[in-house]
């Protein structure tokens, strides 16, 4: 268990919060380095919001600590901490103007050129021609901008944003994204995005913690948690996994093993394979397999039973000799296509597969995903 | 025909709110009368003689004054107290919370010759004199329930996301308090003011078991000349404060209205 | 990076301390003390004060004299019965006419609905003794409306179901329940207001593109959706009338006598203080029954 903290990275040692019935948050520990954009990653009801307010200091831990490098705020009330949040309903006050809004954390902290830092903040954020507009009487990504500027312009040592792009319709939201991570990176302050979003959090975090139920299930960078995702729930929850019921079959190289799915035998990287596990799920991503024989020595057969297009890919669904039906996206990039009813080849590399051990649900997650990601 | 049938709850409406507003156009029509005896009943001939000396009357301004004093000091009592209860319930979770809304529930629930008398058993068995104080302490009461009922309407529409937000950036609970929880629930609380002003100003079967002869209030020294002949003055003041509610309310309309429409 | 954070289930830390809860019964405390000292124990002396002999003179004693109710009922049962009745038909009235124009303020008004709801509270700060009494004026026999009234066979209508007894208007029976509806109609249709203002005026065109009329629009939509409006406006109109004496004394004659007007004179002018207590206490034991028998069977029991 490495315990290394910088001097200000934030640190969560086994925090635990249970509420009467249910334990919203099993002991979770943390490190998010200083300065990362950290994504906290789960379906609605998974902790994830639990934990960001005990970070903020809105919610008391049932046990456990957090730390801001050296210094243990657990016992801090709300706002006695530097931290702040952006709420997911921005929470602007209204009876204020948006330039008040933005200077309230730094008069409460007697701040002498509170004006200034925070006319310097909306002009981040581009609103300065707004300042002495009242938060109703601007646009929901305005809000939402002010908010940021609000909790910013306070220069906390962590800030905290829950779900602070929800409101917002698709196209300004990938606009915000891209802001945002503009606007990190400009004034390098650490930030805890909590999104059930994995578009989002794979758009724009330096790594992810995915929480299913009230613990942790994998923390990395993006590309690692999509490539090689370590339980079903991450396979399905980021992304479309095809996951097929395997055993491994004893020998292989250093670099491959093979597995026996449905009478045929599966090359997988073995490196993609966890250790001391004889059953196991095969997962491939639906972009990794071709259709055809040119996508690696994995090739299975089925029949074609749906093509629906979109534009850059087409997807299709093909139907295994057992039943099961595997999902192909194949990119529009002049190759031939299949038709419905087709029987076709589909085929894949060995470095494209994950193992995942057998004995966790092959849907885990996959119901929870949400199309508006 | 299908227009009047179209339009009927209109015409229905009106004609009640004709039913409502018909005695104070005669309340002000009667303060320029100049009565033929001593019953202000039939318009005799126009005189502005009690617009120009109000207090003409014997006790008139006195009770007047007296009314007013009780009356604030009664609503700013309740509305502390009742704004407090009512923060208490729209804020917190806490055992007991079934009993104290049925108890704030059964004064508004109980008849106010109940309410008067009892209390004027209390005040007999405890040795409190009639008066000012008593007929204040059972103001305060009957319109602290008043209070609570528009100041938790407003709270209850509240964010408390905007006090954790205030509590976020750096606000102590206090801070919090006076510059976000406070102003934000204002208008419930003025609300909660102007009404236990007007149930108390107004009161006149509670107060007048707990008053003495040295403390008639306003409403008691109509009912008093009710029965003698009432002063063209009773009118005069009756005008006043019908005309006054409307200046102030409808001001009060604008400015919200005016603020209303910059948001907009 | 991602070995720095690890999954851990045995680790343990020290539960972190409580929230302090004694805020909440510090905000109660001074207003529920206010009610407990000036509202439930009033209660209670009237009640023992109700069970004593003796007079203003010599003092009371505690004698736990029961008959003193059965006295009062066996004396007094017609001006309860009254008093009900009158107050339930001005109940009535009042809903029937405020209803249209809590609608008419709610959905019709547009942006006059602010100067409507204004004229509806204005006369609530008039008081409400001067309104009274511009009715007598209003309903005396040499005004315009009981001239009318007479021309148009209204007195006779009214003499023959006996809410009058001559041709005047004034000093009867239509006058006391007719003042009554007046007085207590803005407390009706303030809560007629809230709910129906709430209402999405959607519904009724939704209720329209289903095939029903606008009757029955109004009773399958519109009238349970303003029910909370309804029990609310109605408790708020019935129990002061029922308790009510000013509209009885300045609008009606010695028969139309209230038991708020017994309890008033039998306290302030006879001074059988026991008998007044007990008169009281009746009324507050009817009173409260019946608006828990209504509440409960009108189902919302959260009316504040």
């Amino acid at each position: 268990m490495s315990k290394q903290q910088g001097k200000g990275d934030l640190g969560l040692v086994a925090l635990t919060k249970s509420f009467a019935t249910f334990t919203a948050v099993h002991p979770l520990d943390l490190v998010v380095p200083q300065g990362s954009f950290f994504a906290l990653l789960g379906p609605s009801g998974c902790g994830k919001t639990t934990t960001l307010r005990m970070i903020a200091g809105l919610e008391e831990p049932t046990s456990g600590r957090i730390r801001i490098g050296d210094s243990d705020i657990t016992d801090t009330k709300a706002y006695q901490r530097n931290v702040n949040t952006v709420f997911q309903s921005y929470a602007l006050f209204p009876h204020m103007s948006v330039l008040d809004n933005v200077m309230f954390g730094l008069r409460r902290r007697g701040d002498k050129d509170a004006k200034a830092k925070a006319k310097e903040v909306l002009e981040l954020v581009q609103l300065e021609q707004v300042a002495s507009k009242k938060p109703t009487q601007l646009s929901g990504g305005m809000q939402q901008r002010v908010a940021l500027a609000r909790a910013l312009v306070n220069r906390p040592d962590v800030l905290l944003l829950d779900e602070p792009l929800g409101a917002l319709d698709l196209k300004l939201r990938r606009q915000m994204q891209i802001e945002l991570k503009r606007i990190q990176q400009e004034v390098g302050l650490t930030f805890i995005h909590v999104t059930h979003d994995q578009e989002e959090a794979m758009t724009m975090a330096d790594s992810i913690a995915v929480m299913n139920a009230g613990r942790l299930e994998q923390l990395g960078d993006p590309a690692t948690l999509y490539e090689q995702p370590r339980s079903t729930f991450v396979a399905n929850f980021l992304g479309q996994s095809n996951l097929l019921r395997a055993t491994v079959n004893p020998g292989g190289t250093d670099h491959v093993v093979t597995v026996r799915a449905h009478d045929t035998d599966l090359e997988v990287s073995r490196e993609h394979l966890p250790e001391g596990v004889r059953d196991v799920w095969l997962g491939v991503r639906p972009e990794k397999l071709r259709l055809g024989e040119g996508g690696g020595p994995n090739q299975l057969r089925g029949i074609v039973r749906d093509v629906s297009f979109s534009g850059v890919a087409t997807q299709y669904s093909v139907q295994m000799p057992w039943g099961q039906e595997l999902i192909v996206v194949q990119q529009n990039d002049g190759t031939a296509r299949a038709v419905l009813g087709e029987t076709v080849t589909v085929s894949w590399a060995a470095q494209h597969g994950f193992a995942l051990d057998a004995s966790q649900d092959a849907e885990a997650g996959a119901e929870l995903v949400d199309d508006h990601g | 025909m299908a227009w009047i049938k179209r339009h009927l709850i209109s015409f229905a409406a009106i004609a009640v709110l004709v039913y409502m507003l018909v005695p104070n156009v005669v309340v002000a029509a009667f303060s320029f009368n100049d009565p033929k005896g001593k019953y202000n009943y039939n318009f005799n001939e126009f005189s502005a003689a009690a617009w120009t000396n109000p207090c003409g009357a014997q006790g008139i301004c006195e009770s007047l004054g007296l009314s007013l004093q009780i009356g604030v000091i009664a609503s700013l009592t309740a509305t502390v107290l009742g704004t407090m209860i009512a923060f208490a319930l729209g804020r917190y979770r806490f055992r007991g919370r079934s009993a104290t809304n049925l108890l704030i529930f059964m004064p508004m629930a109980t008849p106010e010759v109940v309410m008067g008398s009892s209390l004027l058993t209390l005040f007999l068995m405890l040795g409190v004199p009639s008066g000012r104080t008593a007929i204040l302490i059972a103001h305060i009461m009957f319109c602290v329930s008043f209070v609570v009922v528009a100041v938790k309407a407003r709270v209850a529409t509240l964010d408390p996301k905007l006090e954790e937000a205030a509590a976020d950036l750096g606000a102590n609970p206090t801070q919090t308090f006076l510059r976000v929880t406070l102003p934000l629930a204002a208008p419930g609380i003025a609300a909660g003011a102007l009404l236990a002003f007007s149930l108390s100003f107004d009161d006149y079967i509670i107060t007048n078991f707990n008053a003495s002869p040295s403390s008639i209030t306003f409403p008691m020294y109509v009912w008093g000349a009710s029965a003698r002949g009432v002063p063209v003055q009773v009118y005069v003041i009756g005008t006043v404060m019908f005309v006054l509610t409307l200046v102030v309310v409808m001001t009060g309309q604008l400015i919200s209205s005016r603020r209303n429409r910059q948001v907009a | 990076m991602a070995e720095a954070a690890v999954l851990s289930t045995g680790s343990s830390a020290p539960p972190t301390r409580r929230r302090r809860n004694w805020v909440p019964y510090a905000l109660l405390l001074p207003g529920l003390l206010w009610l407990v000292v000036f509202f439930v124990l009033p209660m209670v002396t009237l009640a023992s004060q109700s069970l004593q002999e003796g007079n203003v003179d010599d003092g009371y004693t505690f004698t736990g004299n029961v008959g003193i109710y059965v006295d009062a009922l066996k004396q007094y049962w017609p001006q309860f019965v009254r008093s009900f009745l009158y107050a339930g038909t001005a109940t009535v009235l009042a809903l029937l006419l405020g209803y249209p124009l809590a609608y008419f303020i709610a959905q019709k008004a547009g942006r006059y609905k602010n100067l409507v709801l204004v004229l509806v509270i204005a006369p609530f700060f008039t008081s409400f003794l001067i309104r009274t009494l511009a009715w007598r004026t209003i309903l005396s026999d040499d005004w315009f409306v009981t001239t009318w009234a007479q021309k148009l066979h209204i007195t006779d209508l009214l003499q023959a179901v006996g809410l009058t007894a001559n041709d005047s208007l004034l000093s009867s029976k239509f006058a006391v329940i007719m003042g009554l509806t007046y007085n207590f109609l803005p407390f009706m249709i303030l809560p007629l207001y809230t709910s129906l203002e709430r209402l999405d005026p959607r519904l009724i065109e939704a209720a329209g593109d289903l095939y029903a009329s606008p009757w029955q629009t109004f009773r399958k939509v519109t009238w349970p959706l303003s029910l909370p409006g309804v029990v609310a406006g109605t408790l708020l109109t019935f129990i002061p009338a029922a308790g009510d004496f000013i509209n009885a004394r300045l609008l009606g004659n010695t028969q139309t006598t209230m038991i708020g007007s017994v309890i008033d004179s039998q306290f302030l002018r006879v001074l059988d203080y026991p008998l007044a207590a007990a008169l009281s206490f009746i009324l507050l034991i009817v009173i409260v029954t019946m608006v828990s028998v209504y509440v409960r069977r009108a189902g919302t029991e959260e009316l504040l």
